[in-house]
């Protein structure tokens, strides 16, 4: 099975966020940026797949020169090559512009199954995957936690809400948005850090795939929330927070 | 372009609760922009769906009926719609966002030459529409720039879903034509994995672990806590996600909903996928060491510390108060 993997680069999880001085997005300088969580276990589904199966798996991205880290993080953790759409004014293209790219780069590989996650950390639209579906004309399925390979195409399963899950039949070629914990993830061996740097990294930018860039919908500003609620937030240390907190439980909120 | 299109969604027959909010964002934009609302049931038999929102509000309701519409495909939800919108040509078409609506929305955006601006959290004059970013660390204002319908899904809980009102609202049905071949995907009945052993919806308190815990060796911390309150144990996603504790224990919209009268949330950040399962809570309290965590939103009281030194100490200070 020939297997494309969309990963997206997005900042830690953990990273401090500020605004930007134009308020239109976060200040990138000084971040340090991370896979995707979904798209971790995206690329950990094809790489089972293809452990079962055979085949390859070729890992894509859209986005800036530092995007290169990590797609060669995917490709120690064991994608066989990569291709880089080279894109510095991603943040100015919408999920229709970025699906684009990635459907004309998908387009000439011919692949049998397209996995991408769930959603982003960074947007977190969960929409790239599906619009990359119908850019393709494929049927897909999204927030799966198992891909199974039958006779005639797929068997995935697929996360509902509330605790609920149904299993879809699909034909292949198809698309696939994968939802977080379906598997375990691996982490890249020494080895696989070695091989990765001798593996082939295919770059394209974006200009060269000449998709329409202009954007539908445009993210004007971005803010720090309104609070719904007002917090009363406890100070001192541990175990003076801890003391308040439990006098409050029991006095004020009376629910000790 | 003529109006607003409101597309409801059914659960076990019934228009879902979060369908109702929609339509109160699809009423909020139609006293914006002056666009008349036509709200939309989809489905195999759709003639009590249809009464059942004609009894409740005085907008027009479109009945999208088709045999191969019965169960939920992508394909025939998008070729329907889209016929709809093509005859309709409206202006903008509202989504409750459920798992559902993420399922298709975005490919029969894509299909107008649209972009679905997903998870709206409010509508500004302009209008220009509101949702996370960063997962909800941020807010971004979006601003529909194309010429065809903006598409957008609200989400649960932002929208206060309206009181009923009086009047008699047309009903009109479209008739879509479907190609089967052209619906791919085979779907079976939903069902739930494995026997629910643990009722967090009942529970009246919950101390929950996200992942600032770090490990599952550090769990015994967060259960001793729930110990000495008499507190159920449950955690966000990326805890059940790590196989730390079973699926059953998760809280959000993959999860349980809860409302207890105590929520401890210990080490969670906050994204709205898990508050969305617990911000019903009637007291909130958060142990975060980043003040800037969007669970501090929702929080009634907050402390912002390293859990690995609050946890033993609340678990004290509970244990002397309930002596």
């Amino acid at each position: 099975m020939k297997i494309v993997v969309a990963i997206k680069q997005v900042p830690e999880r953990d990273a401090q966020i500020r605004i930007d001085s134009a308020g239109k997005w976060i200040e990138e300088s000084g971040l340090q940026f991370a896979l995707n969580e979904s798209d971790a276990y995206a690329l950990e589904e094809a790489l089972q797949l293809k452990e079962k199966h055979g085949g390859e798996v070729v890992v894509l991205s859209v986005g800036p020169e530092r995007v290169g880290t990590t797609i060669r993080e995917a490709l120690a953790k064991g994608a066989d090559r990569a291709i880089h759409v080279v894109c510095a004014d991603i943040g100015a293209r919408d999920a229709l512009g970025v699906a684009r790219l990635l459907a004309a780069a998908i387009q000439p590989e011919g692949p049998d199954l397209v996995l991408a996650g769930l959603q982003s950390e960074d947007l977190g639209q969960g929409q790239t995957g599906v619009i990359v579906a119908q850019l393709l004309g494929l049927p897909h399925a999204t927030l799966i936690l198992q891909v199974e390979k039958t006779e005639t195409g797929l068997r995935v399963k697929r996360e509902l809400e509330e605790g609920w899950y149904q299993t879809i039949e699909l034909p292949i070629p198809a698309v696939l948005t994968i939802q977080s914990g379906g598997n375990k993830l691996r982490y890249a061996t020494l080895m696989g850090i070695k091989r990765a740097k001798t593996k082939e990294v295919r770059t394209v930018t974006a200009a060269e795939l000449a998709v329409a860039a202009a954007p539908v919908v445009v993210l004007e500003r971005v803010a720090l929330p309104q609070k719904q609620k007002t917090t009363q937030m406890l100070p001192g240390t541990a175990k003076e927070a801890a003391a308040a907190l439990v006098e409050i439980l029991k006095f004020e909120a009376r629910v000790l | 372009m003529s109006g607003i299109l409101l597309v409801l969604e059914q659960r076990d027959g019934h228009i879902s609760r979060i369908s109702w909010e929609a339509l109160a964002a699809g009423q909020m934009l139609a006293s914006q922009t002056g666009l008349p609302v036509s709200a939309i049931v989809v489905g195999a038999a759709t003639e009590s769906l249809a009464a059942a929102v004609a009894a409740k509000t005085a907008v027009r309701v479109i009945r999208v009926e088709h045999p191969l519409l019965a169960q939920y495909t992508a394909d025939g939800f998008i070729q329907a719609l889209h016929q709809l919108i093509q005859a309709e040509a409206p202006a903008y078409v509202v989504f409750p966002h459920s798992y559902q609506v993420r399922d298709y929305a975005p490919a029969l955006a894509a299909r107008c030459g649209s972009v679905l601006i997903g998870d709206v959290t409010g509508i500004g004059e302009g209008p220009f529409f509101t949702r996370q970013l960063m997962q909800g660390r941020l807010t971004g204002s979006y601003r529909p720039a194309g010429s065809g319908p903006c598409f957008l899904s609200v989400q649960a809980g932002a929208f206060r879903a309206g009181v009923a009102e009086a009047g008699a609202a047309e009903v009109t049905t479209f008739p879509p034509a479907i190609d089967p071949a052209q619906i791919c995907a085979t779907p079976s009945a939903p069902f739930r994995a494995s026997q629910q052993t643990v009722d967090l919806g009942s529970a009246q308190m919950i101390v929950s672990v996200g992942r600032g815990i770090k490990g599952e060796e550090n769990l015994p911390l967060v259960r001793e806590l729930a110990t000495a309150l008499g507190a159920e144990l449950a955690a966000s996603r990326p805890i059940c996600d790590n196989g730390w504790l079973p699926m059953e224990r998760q809280v959000g919209s993959s999860g349980q909903t809860v409302a207890p009268k105590l929520y401890v949330a210990v080490g969670i950040s906050g994204a709205i996928q898990h508050l969305v399962g617990m911000k019903g809570s009637q007291c909130i309290v958060a142990i975060n060491k980043d003040p800037g965590a969007p669970i501090f939103e929702v929080a009634d009281y907050g402390i912002v510390a390293d859990l690995f030194e609050v946890l033993p100490a609340l678990t004290e200070e509970v244990r002397k108060a309930k002596g």
